[in-house]
């Protein structure tokens, strides 16, 4: 669960790094994209280090969403009779919706890459072929804008518990310090990601890029 | 002062249960809780109902057999054992609700008792220093650092209560497996079977029916012996370590 | 060191018999097991001379221990890893839970690691003083002995004690004794022995030498053809009556302090065990001896249901007083001035003042409330609570001072009265903590039934009539992992055993008695819980029986207690059924002992009429009004022998003869 999840951060951290291109307007947007496919060329045919990452990234979603529902069967098996009274007192609001928040952004994940990988579904019903425009014509839309907004949010809240959960996982925080580092990570990971992503599309939305 | 309580009971491990409701009055500030349910057993006795089962014995916090979920927390509102809970932390008129801890690896026996010797069995895969009595070297021959000694206690203070399960939205027994791992992983007594310690008690655990740890930390804020949550880090560091030596 | 005869004393002449009429002389009594020899050689010599038992011979000897408390549990492990098959029994959920689990202040050993002149000789020494030369000397001495193998075996555990920085163990100074030999865990030495005994326990139980049976209560010994064969025990989840069968039986199941109500001990701690056991033979001895501790929580209003000890170390700082006058007494303590306050241990007893032994400290805060001068809240027609001051040594210390040394047990002192003793001064008053009356046995443990032995605080203690700090979790453990395991090994040599099993008359008879005893339990049908019958008895104990004594309060108590009991077998209430969990008949059942109990430990003080260890006689007192012993009259144990339902308990004495240390008079004036 957490090597897979490591896996991810680091994804979705170079992932908006790339975004972030949008700012240099389209040529280096779709450079970036081109890039994406020739890297590793002639020692790797066209697309191969992408398909490397994806399969990569498609094994760690096998284990990760694999492992999350084998967690989340072990819990209620654990306690197949609730509590009539349940009170929580120190646990935040992300590690508890780590299993609704990660189907949130599965489900998102799945519209994202019709979107703009595996089918590319113009919404604006524009053109398809240049990701940059594809892009801008998707965020123009208000109502793209927002769910994509709500994803971040989900995406956000998995990664402030899941940075943190993963150091205890892979046993760093042995240490009040480590811990309050550990947590601290949490926060800078989730909003520097979230954050990263989110402005791609506000930008768009308010006309910034175009 | 009066309150209303809404009690679990169960006749045995296989009858339904259900929530039923009491009314005790006079209640002292000063009584402690389960003084509190004996005045109410007292009067029950009286009317000729069955009293209410729980389990207690030292009443003083260290023996570990009170565990009762009182309004959703494990052992109540404060950072203390049921035993040592007192009446002045409710309100005149307050509807409290008691349940026993919930999980299928602490079946119910009676009304609020449940069964926990999953974590004896869990001590037993591996809880332990292999010395048999009247082969140990002299206390003096290994020194121990102050700041290893004192850490090994703290952690050695959980008395097994089983809060941190009941507590755990996951059902997990990691706090519990941790603070041993810790105790005995701190201590150069305990480095022999360092490696097949962690392996083996997790495995019972898992067995048990125990959830796995998702690092959520309702467990310490319900330990009334404040075990911290670094153990379970350690504890995954600990089983990390002994499956690269090959365990 | 003298090893021969120099100071053998009068064996015992008694003269008084203020229990005439209530008992029946019997046979004086010699422990036929004990050694002689140079004191210090005696443990080795029986060491070598008890019989081995073959490595695979053992496999096939079961042993039944009562009890997984320091002693048993130790016993347990040891056994299991010697081989035995061995069968461990308690009514907790968890071997853990044993009330040994809390005791806070320390356990003794003559280790000497402060080089402060202690040795072997010295605890010997200075256990047998602290109990008023009513044990016995080869016991004690051999306590002292193996005090030093307990340290090292703990530690070889992962027992957690104090260490300094540079990593060796810390001593401190406990109850009094010029040198430094208490071994501690903070305030939680027990817990941490107990765990390290616990965990022992289940690596046998994982090695399959040792089974555990949690939530059973053992209610009846099993005797066939005069050998302990067995035991019958309640599964307490299910109501199942069982038996079960062995080569030998220890009992290990604790002291009976609770026969008070209230008490610092669990409140599961019971005589039932060792009540059944001296039912069916086996002497009880000494029964009245108990230990009261000064510094427990008050009383805070009737239904309290038991009493917390806070550490005997706050009289070093705390200042003891009362209100001079009555009136004073619900006054806020801040507001009554200097000159009206009576300091009375530093008043009565200048040159020891607050740290006078614990009997005194407890019999004189008993005086004062009995005068009316007592403080905190009207509990019955008295307050019970005299005032321990921390206001001149906050000053003297300064807060922090203060806090570093006692915040733990301030908290818990906060969190049980709701006050904050930094503030107002903490009310204590003494309660019952420990008895050291219990199972007669010889120096192997036996006691006089054969193949019944009796360890722990079960057994009437090696440190006779007063019980010093720390000594009763030495006591556990000695007899758990060192002492125990080398003498039952003597008797389990005679195997194999005439074999037997649940068809054997006596068998079925012990058990057919346990579940009729039930029956008539929850035939009664009357009005009162059990409960409110412990209570009555716990008052009339303690009015009693407790810290002082006297010939007609014995008497009237007697009646009392005889009384209670006719009337606990026509009018208890007991709801439920036999055959679950029911909470209420297990206590029904105790409390019936209990009752017993009470009247052979108020027969066993008023035969006593001396101030000994932890008890005053007020028939024995001198000028100034301290204890006096009679050591020309009383230096025995009284051993005493059930006389039926009907009849009289039957009293047999053994001599206690010291050679190695000449017996004193104590003096703290
Ligand atoms: C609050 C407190 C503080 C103390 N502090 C100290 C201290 O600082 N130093 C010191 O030396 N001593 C101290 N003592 C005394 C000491 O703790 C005890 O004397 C000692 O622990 C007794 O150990 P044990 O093994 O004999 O019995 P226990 O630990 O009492 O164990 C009794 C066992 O017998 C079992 N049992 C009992 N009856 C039955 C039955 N009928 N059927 C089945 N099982 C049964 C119980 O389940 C339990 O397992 C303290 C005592 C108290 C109460
Ligand atoms: C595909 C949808 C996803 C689902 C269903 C999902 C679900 C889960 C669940 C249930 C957990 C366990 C809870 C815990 O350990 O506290 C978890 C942990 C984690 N997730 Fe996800 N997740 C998903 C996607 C992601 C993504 C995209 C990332 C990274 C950007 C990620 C990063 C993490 C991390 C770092 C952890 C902590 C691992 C640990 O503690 O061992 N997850 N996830
Ligand atoms: S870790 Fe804390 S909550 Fe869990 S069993 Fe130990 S003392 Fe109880
Ligand atoms: S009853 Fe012992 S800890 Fe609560």
């Amino acid at each position: 669960m957490a090597a897979s999840g490591l896996v991810f951060i680091g994804f979705v951290l170079a992932h908006m790094y790339g975004n972030l291109k949008a700012f240099g307007g389209e040529e280096s947007f779709n450079e970036y994209a081109e890039h994406l496919r020739t890297i590793g060329e002639p020692l790797l045919p066209e697309s191969g280090l992408l398909w490397i990452l994806r399969l990569g990234l498609i094994a760690a979603l096998v284990v990760h969403v694999a492992s999350a529902f084998a967690l989340w069967k072990r819990a209620s098996d654990a306690r197949p009779v609730k509590y009539q009274v349940a009170k929580r007192r120190n646990s935040s609001l992300s590690s508890r919706t780590m299993r609704w928040g990660g189907l949130t952004i599965l489900a998102f994940l799945v519209w994202h890459l019709l979107n703009f990988s595996i089918v590319k579904i113009n919404p604006a019903g524009g053109e398809t072929n240049n990701p940059y425009q594809l892009m801008v014509d998707t965020f123009d839309l208000w109502w793209m804008t927002l769910i994509y907004l709500v994803a971040m949010a989900a995406l956000a809240m998995h990664l402030h518990h899941g940075t943190f959960s993963a150091m205890q996982t892979l046993g760093f925080t042995q240490t009040v310090a480590a811990r309050s580092r550990a947590r601290l990570a949490g926060w800078v990971v989730a909003v520097v990601v979230a954050g990263g992503f989110s402005l791609v599309p506000l930008f768009t939305l308010f006309g910034v890029i175009e | 002062m009066n309150l209303t309580l809404n009690i679990w009971r169960q006749a045995n491990p296989t009858a339904a249960g259900a929530m039923h409701q009491y009314h005790v009055q006079d209640i002292s500030e000063d009584m402690s809780f389960l003084e509190m349910l004996d005045v109410l057993n007292e009067q029950l006795n009286e009317q000729g109902e069955d009293p209410v089962a729980f389990d207690h014995d030292c009443r003083e916090g260290i023996c570990g057999s009170c565990d009762l979920m009182i309004d959703g927390q494990a052992h109540g509102p404060e950072v203390t054992t049921t035993c040592q809970l007192h009446m002045r932390s409710f309100k005149d008129g307050q509807e409290i609700t008691i349940e026993p801890w919930r999980a299928s690896a602490f079946p119910v026996i009676k009304d609020l008792i449940v069964d926990r010797s999953a974590f004896d069995r869990i001590i037993q895969a591996g809880g332990y220093v292999s010395v048999n009595t009247g082969a140990a070297p002299d206390a003096h021959a290994t020194p121990v650092p102050q700041a290893d000694a004192l850490k090994a206690f703290n952690v050695a203070t959980c008395i097994g209560c089983g809060a941190c399960v009941a507590a755990c939205p996951n059902g997990s027994a990691s706090l519990f497996m941790g603070a041993k791992i810790t105790h005995l992983g701190r201590l150069p007594q305990g480095q022999p079977e360092r490696d097949e310690r962690v392996v083996n008690m997790v495995a019972q655990h898992d067995h048990e029916g125990f959830g796995g740890c998702t690092n959520i930390g309702e467990c310490t804020a319900a330990c009334p012996k404040e075990i911290p949550l670094d153990v379970i880090s350690q504890l995954n560091r600990d089983l990390r370590t002994a499956i690269r030596n090959g365990h | 060191m003298a090893t021969t005869d120099t100071y053998l004393n009068q064996p015992s002449q008694q003269q008084s018999d203020d229990a005439h009429g209530y008992y029946t002389p019997g046979a004086p009594l010699v422990d036929e097991k004990a050694p002689t020899g140079p004191i210090a050689m005696r443990w080795t010599n029986r060491k070598f001379s008890n019989a081995l038992v073959n490595p695979a011979n053992r496999r096939k000897l079961n042993v039944i221990i009562v009890g997984t408390g320091l002693a048993g549990g130790a016993a347990a492990a040891t056994l299991g890893e010697a081989g035995y098959n061995v069968k461990s029994f308690c009514y907790q959920d968890s071997p853990r839970r044993a009330h040994s689990i809390a005791a806070q202040g320390g356990i003794n050993a003559a280790k000497n690691y402060k080089e402060d002149g202690d040795s072997v000789h010295r605890l010997f020494y200075d256990t047998v003083k602290g109990g008023d030369y009513r044990s016995r000397e080869s016991n004690v001495y051999r306590l002292a002995e193996v005090s030093t193998n307990i340290i090292d075996q703990c530690v070889a555990q992962g027992v957690p004690f104090a260490r300094e920085y540079g990593g060796l163990l810390d001593n401190r100074s406990f109850g009094g004794v010029q040198v430094s030999r208490t071994f501690y865990a903070r305030g939680q030495t027990g817990q941490q022995l107990l765990i390290g005994a616990y965990q022992a326990l289940e690596r046998q139980v994982a090695a399959g030498t040792v089974t555990t049976f949690t939530r059973h209560e053992m209610l009846e010994l099993v005797m066939v053809d005069g050998k302990a064969r067995g035991i019958i025990a309640r599964d307490m989840a299910t109501g199942e009556i069982e038996t079960h069968l062995a080569d030998a039986v220890v009992l290990a199941s604790g002291g009976y302090g609770n026969v008070f109500f209230l008490s610092t001990n669990a409140m599961g701690c019971n005589v039932t065990a060792t009540w059944r056991a001296h039912r069916k033979g086996a002497y009880m001895a000494n029964p009245c001896y108990t230990q009261i501790h000064p510094t427990c929580i008050p009383v805070s209003g009737e239904h309290q249901s038991k009493l917390t000890l806070m550490s005997e170390s706050l009289r070093n700082d705390g200042r003891i007083w009362v209100p001079k006058k009555a009136e004073d007494c619900d006054k806020d303590p801040r507001d009554i001035p200097e000159e009206d306050r009576d300091y009375y241990l530093e008043r009565i007893y200048p040159s020891f003042g607050n740290l006078v032994p614990r009997d005194i400290a407890s019999r004189q805060a008993k005086n004062v409330c009995d005068e009316g001068r007592g403080v905190g809240p009207m509990v019955g027609d008295f307050r019970r609570g005299v005032y321990l001051d921390f206001s001149d040594a906050i000053a003297r210390l300064g807060k922090d001072g203060i806090e570093a040394k006692y915040d733990n047990l301030f908290d818990m002192y906060e969190r049980i009265t709701g006050e904050n003793p930094y503030e107002v001064p903490m009310r204590i008053y003494p309660a019952v903590h420990y008895v050291m009356g219990g199972l007669w046995v010889d120096y192997d443990l036996q006691s006089n039934l054969e193949g019944l032995f009796v360890a722990g605080e079960a057994n009437f203690s090696d440190h006779g009539a007063n019980r010093l700090g720390a000594s009763a979790l030495m006591q556990g453990l000695a007899d758990g992992y060192f002492v125990l395991p080398n003498t039952i090994r003597d008797y389990l040599a005679h195997a194999p055993f005439a074999p037997i099993d649940e068809s054997h008359p006596a068998v079925a008879e012990a058990k057919k008695s346990v579940e009729d005893r039930i029956a008539k339990l929850l035939s009664i049908q009357g009005t009162r819980s059990a409960d409110s019958y412990h209570k009555e008895l716990g008052h009339i104990m303690w009015e009693y029986c407790g810290m002082e004594r006297s010939e007609p309060g014995l008497r009237k108590a007697i009646d009392m207690i005889r009384e209670l009991k006719a009337d606990f077998w026509s009018n208890l209430k007991v709801l439920g059924t036999a055959d679950s969990l029911n909470q209420s008949l297990e206590k029904a059942g105790r409390v019936a002992d209990f009752i017993e109990l009470g009247e052979l430990m108020c027969i066993d003080a008023l035969n006593r009429r001396e101030s000994c260890g932890g008890h005053f006689r007020a028939e024995s007192q001198t000028d100034e009004g301290e204890a006096l012993r009679h050591d020309d009259e009383f230096a025995y144990v009284a051993a005493w022998e059930f006389g039926g339902d009907a009849g009289q308990p039957v009293l047999h004495k053994e001599d206690l003869l010291y050679t190695a240390i000449e017996m004193k008079q104590r003096s703290y004036k």
